[in-house]
């Protein structure tokens, strides 16, 4: 046997060898470590050179950014036509909003990162004040929007755009969450009738297509109301998605209730906590916390499934877009406009993802391992 | 049986704090406790043991209705344990509980695991409440760790922090169950050193374990249990130098001779 170095017990720290450490290291470990790993990053490489180029070359060097038809943006260059966004760009942010009053939207949207800010940070100065004003902000900016009380009247049928799947996504967002939480502790609960009401209600709505569902609010409904009542298009379908994300977020924070150990609820209830109270400290942040990649996929599918109104006439950005490209002008700029819209939607998704990556490091408390 | 047992253990001036008559329970089918008749002193230390599946944590646990029983009565403090959810949050309050697990809220530094119920339940205000805790922190020694979270902490730590949780009701019943079972062999001394110090300043408590020398030198009174019926209970030194039932021996020799 070897003589160690050191005695017994005298065994000092050492640092790693130095060639399992450092950018040399991370290249042998990630990029070079097996036979197939190599093919890997050489077609990689190779995918990445062909690709790159050419889309930069398309959407930058080789594109027209100024003006007025596709003709004389095909007479400048043989890219992109980004012209075509820049004359929309209103249309696409604002929808029919009446021109003179597109600051109401821009205030709210302003108000909006003001309300979410102390939502989502939990060190913003004034954050209990900016809890209250975030409480208030859907009544602030349905008033901003939809006008009255000295505000010119606005009727949602010029909603459009950008701004109508954030008026869309947000409120489903909004209202998802808190209703989702009540329907996965109702379909655990032990009265009965709470249980079987909240199990219909989740295996209803998620049992049938949001496309359905949005028909049933544009037409059937007419059907069940009483004949002369007016109820606003954007409203039932604000209810229809918000209650279709409801019965999914229910059974994603049920997952979350499920995982929890039984000792957490017997704890709780061993300490005489009373059942709101034990939910409310003990169970739901805990439950919540397991369930941030569930909720926030749901939230992101709820913004993406809004582009869904088109088909009932709403006209969301794809809808805008659309119309935009049956102007003669700028007829077969799709790449252009799809391109756009989906870069709108996956600045807004991505950063939902990233900032649920955030939540769950700034919530791990040291039990994951 | 056990009503003499009761008897001849008993003193006429304690108070008894908790009664348990012919109390039975099932799950589904199977009839896991069976006649259950257990008076408990104030003041008094039972160690209940006896094998795996026989009943022993289902019986400590009906005390603050985790489980609930089907028939008999259950009287903890002068008050019944019924479906009524007022009582159930009436004894709960005054009755504390340890769990094999620990069972400490993650998501909440120590001393607000502390804090938690005293403020919540008791409606005690936030900076009494912290005093409260930090004096049963420094009871089991680590007031140091009061704003680490339970999972920085080694499983005897945790388990310390859960007893001093338990106290901060101020409770006039402490149950264990199985306290120590889930520690490693090094750890296991620093939980019962607490739990020696807690029978030592009068706490009334019913301890599930297998830790038979903490039954030697704390417990009033050892119960064991065997197929959801209390076979036999006495005083320590009675109930281990002098077992009754042949049950009993064999437990006895199994877990003493290893």
């Amino acid at each position: 046997m070897e003589q160690s170095a050191y005695k017994p017990g005298e065994h000092p720290n050492l640092p790693p060898p130095s060639n399992t450490v450092g950018p040399i290291a991370w290249v042998r470990a990630n990029l070079i470590s097996s036979p197939t790993n190599i093919v890997l990053t050489v077609l990689s490489i190779w995918f990445l050179y062909e690709i790159i180029p050419a889309t930069l070359e398309w959407a930058f060097m080789d594109a027209a950014f100024t003006g007025e038809s596709r003709d004389e943006c095909r007479a400048k260059a043989g890219g992109a036509c980004w012209a075509f966004i820049g004359e929309r760009f209103n249309l696409f942010t604002y929808g029919f909003y009446p021109a003179d009053e597109r600051w109401r939207i821009d205030l709210a949207f302003v108000l909006l990162c003001v309300a979410l800010l102390p939502v989502l940070w939990d060190r913003c100065p004034f954050r209990k004040y900016g809890l209250y004003f975030a409480c208030a902000f859907p009544f602030i900016s349905g008033w901003l929007l939809l006008g009255g009380f000295g505000l010119m009247p606005v009727d949602t049928d010029e909603f459009g755009g950008f701004m109508l799947t954030l008026v869309i996504g947000v409120t489903g967002i909004t209202f998802s969450l808190p209703i989702g939480i009540i329907l996965a502790l109702g379909r655990q609960s032990d009265m009965p009738i709470v249980r079987v009401f909240s199990i219909w209600f989740i295996e209803f709505f998620r049992g049938v297509p949001l496309i359905t569902l949005l028909f049933v609010a544009s037409t059937m409904l007419n059907y069940f109301l009483p004949t002369g009542t007016t109820f606003d298009l954007l409203l039932r379908v604000l209810i229809m998605v918000t209650l279709f994300a409801s019965a999914y977020m229910a059974e994603v924070i049920r997952g979350g209730l499920q995982a929890l150990p039984r000792g957490q609820y017997e704890a709780a209830d061993s300490m005489g906590l009373k059942y709101w109270t034990s939910m409310r400290l003990i169970i739901l942040p805990q439950a919540l916390k397991i369930s941030i990649p569930g909720i926030v996929n749901t939230f992101i599918g709820l913004y993406k499934d809004t582009t869904l109104v088109i088909i009932i006439g709403l006209l969301d950005p794809l809808g805008v877009g659309r119309s935009s490209l049956a102007d003669t002008k700028w007829t077969g700029l799709s790449n252009e406009m799809y391109l756009f819209v989906a870069i709108f939607f996956f600045i807004s998704c991505f950063g939902m993802s990233r900032y649920s990556l955030y939540l769950e490091k700034k919530l791990a408390t040291g039990y994951e391992r | 049986m056990n009503e003499s047992a009761n008897k001849s253990n008993g003193n006429p001036e304690r108070e008894i704090v908790i009664v348990i008559r012919k109390m039975h329970k099932w799950y589904g089918q199977f009839h896991v406790l069976k006649d259950i008749n257990l008076n408990v002193e104030r003041g008094e230390k039972i160690v209940i043991c006896g094998p795996s599946g026989s009943g022993k944590s289902t019986l400590i646990r009906c005390i603050n209705r985790l489980e609930e029983h089907q028939d008999g009565e259950i009287i903890v403090d002068g008050t019944e344990l019924t479906n009524d959810l007022k009582n159930v949050e009436l004894v709960r309050r005054e009755v504390g509980m340890v769990f094999q697990h620990f069972n400490l809220f993650p998501h909440l530094t120590v001393l607000d695991n502390c804090t938690l119920a005293p403020i919540w339940v008791r409606k005690e205000p936030r900076e009494e409440a912290e005093a409260t805790a930090m004096e049963y922190l420094e009871r089991v020694k680590i007031p140091d760790q009061a704003n680490k979270f339970p999972g920085q902490l080694s499983g005897g730590q945790q388990q310390r922090v859960a007893i001093a949780r338990s106290l901060c009701m101020k409770p006039r019943v402490m149950l264990f169950d199985e306290p120590t079972s889930a520690l490693d062999p090094e750890m296991i001394k620093e939980v019962l050193d607490v739990m020696i110090e807690l029978a030592k300043g009068g706490m009334t408590m019913l301890c599930v374990t297998h830790e038979m020398g903490f039954a030697k030198t704390v417990a009033d009174r050892v119960i064991f249990m065997d197929e959801g019926e209390i076979i036999e209970q006495n005083k320590p030194h009675e109930f281990f130098d002098n077992p009754q039932h042949d049950r009993t021996k064999l437990f006895l020799s199994q877990i003493l001779n290893h």
